[in-house]
């Protein structure tokens, strides 16, 4: 209460400097309230229920073949959660590809338990397959919350990837013609009261890529980065990208790569 | 429908205990619809009791203007390392459940 009050008081002298002043003010004033919730409900992130459930599932024995993921290899040896998705996505020379978290699991879950990934690509995003690959993700990234971002672009195939990602980064469709640059490639950009950050620049990139997956409070939903991404191509009103398709690893590297360096925030919580 | 653990931390300083609660729950208030136009059914908490051991120290009604999975602060005077917290939650569906933590 007494903060709307700090604000209404705000608002008047700032009105004199005309339109302009008073909506970045506004903005100024989302951003911080945003900041002051998410301090507030530091000790509450809901992401928390997910990764006890995703924890829980990583150590159950599922599937046709009675396993539990235990020995899941994400990149620094098998049964190594602790710090992995930081140093996602990574080239798997197991699987001959460049593999971002999702798609990961999925081959640790056709490998050790027998299930078949296309449960996981055909599921419904929230249900499913898809929700249990959700919980799997909150635990996993919540044990690299504090690690830096350090994903190795020394193999040929990452660099490959880093190009594709960056292609489709700036690649215009859809009926908007937007592509990711649209909104994401400038400085100081919003939508309505939302700061936008510049996914080109290391500590835009950082921003973005080292906070999600996140717990979205407006829905109430757990989004991996597969959904982040997907929806992102859904709000370009264009095509939606298949489930661990080599565009939502490739536009992975590209965040990766930009942020490297920059600290993972994971589970991340957004408005 | 089985339900999720809630995650129970509770910690002692100056003969205050904080205790904070993360519950896992849909909170569905009944006024929404599904993509086929049906309305969702409400489901929702509509009790909540905390323990400090076996002695009540919170009470409260809950009601659909309380978000999904809700998160709880509350601070009691007493309690000790080591003491049981525990808490009781009941929806209008008639399920409940009970979590435990201990004193840090």
């Amino acid at each position: 209460m007494k903060k709307e009050t700090r604000y209404a008081l705000l608002a008047i002298p700032l009105a004199a400097f005309g339109l302009a002043g008073t909506t970045a003010a506004r903005a100024d004033a989302a951003t911080d309230e945003i900041a002051r919730y998410r301090e507030m409900i530091a000790d509450g992130n809901p992401s928390e229920l997910y990764a006890a459930q995703g924890e829980e599932l990583w150590k159950t024995k599922r599937g046709p073949k009675n396993a539990s993921l235990e020995q899941c290899d994400l990149g620094l040896g098998a049964g190594v959660v602790k710090g992995a998705s930081a140093q996602l996505p990574r080239y798997f020379k197991d699987t001959g590809k460049v593999q971002d978290l999702e798609t990961r699991l999925m081959t640790c879950m056709e490998n050790l338990q027998g299930i078949d990934p296309k449960s996981v690509v055909a599921a419904e995003w929230l249900k499913g397959e898809r929700e249990k690959m959700a919980a799997l993700v909150a635990y996993v990234v919540t044990e690299s919350n504090g690690a830096k971002i350090n994903i190795d672009m020394k193999p040929a195939p990452m660099k490959k990837m880093y190009e594709l990602g960056k292609m489709a980064f700036y690649y215009r469709s859809g009926p908007m013609d937007f592509s990711c640059a649209t909104c994401h490639g400038d400085t100081g950009k919003r939508i309505r009261l939302q700061d936008l950050p510049d996914l080109r620049k290391q500590a835009g990139a950082a921003a973005g890529w080292g906070t999600w997956p996140a717990y979205r409070v407006s829905s109430g939903q757990f989004w991996t980065m597969q959904h982040r991404l997907n929806d992102c191509y859904r709000q370009q009103r264009t095509a939606e990208p298949i489930y661990g398709s080599d565009v939502t690893i490739a536009l992975s590297v590209y965040l990766a790569a930009t942020g490297k360096g920059g600290t993972v925030l994971t589970p991340g919580l957004k408005r | 429908m089985a339900t999720n653990p809630m995650k129970i931390r509770a910690s002692t300083k100056d003969g205050v205990t904080e205790v904070k609660v993360l519950i896992s729950h849909e909170m569905e208030t009944g006024q929404r619809k599904d993509a086929a136009g049906a309305v969702i059914p409400a489901w929702f908490i509509t009790e909540l009791t905390a323990k400090h051991n076996d002695k009540v120290v919170l009470t409260s009604e809950f009601g659909t203007a309380v978000s999904k999975n809700p998160y709880l602060a509350f601070k009691f005077k007493g309690g000790a390392a080591g003491d049981k917290i525990s808490v009781m939650w009941k929806d209008n569906k008639g399920e409940t459940r009970t979590d435990e933590a201990k004193i840090a």
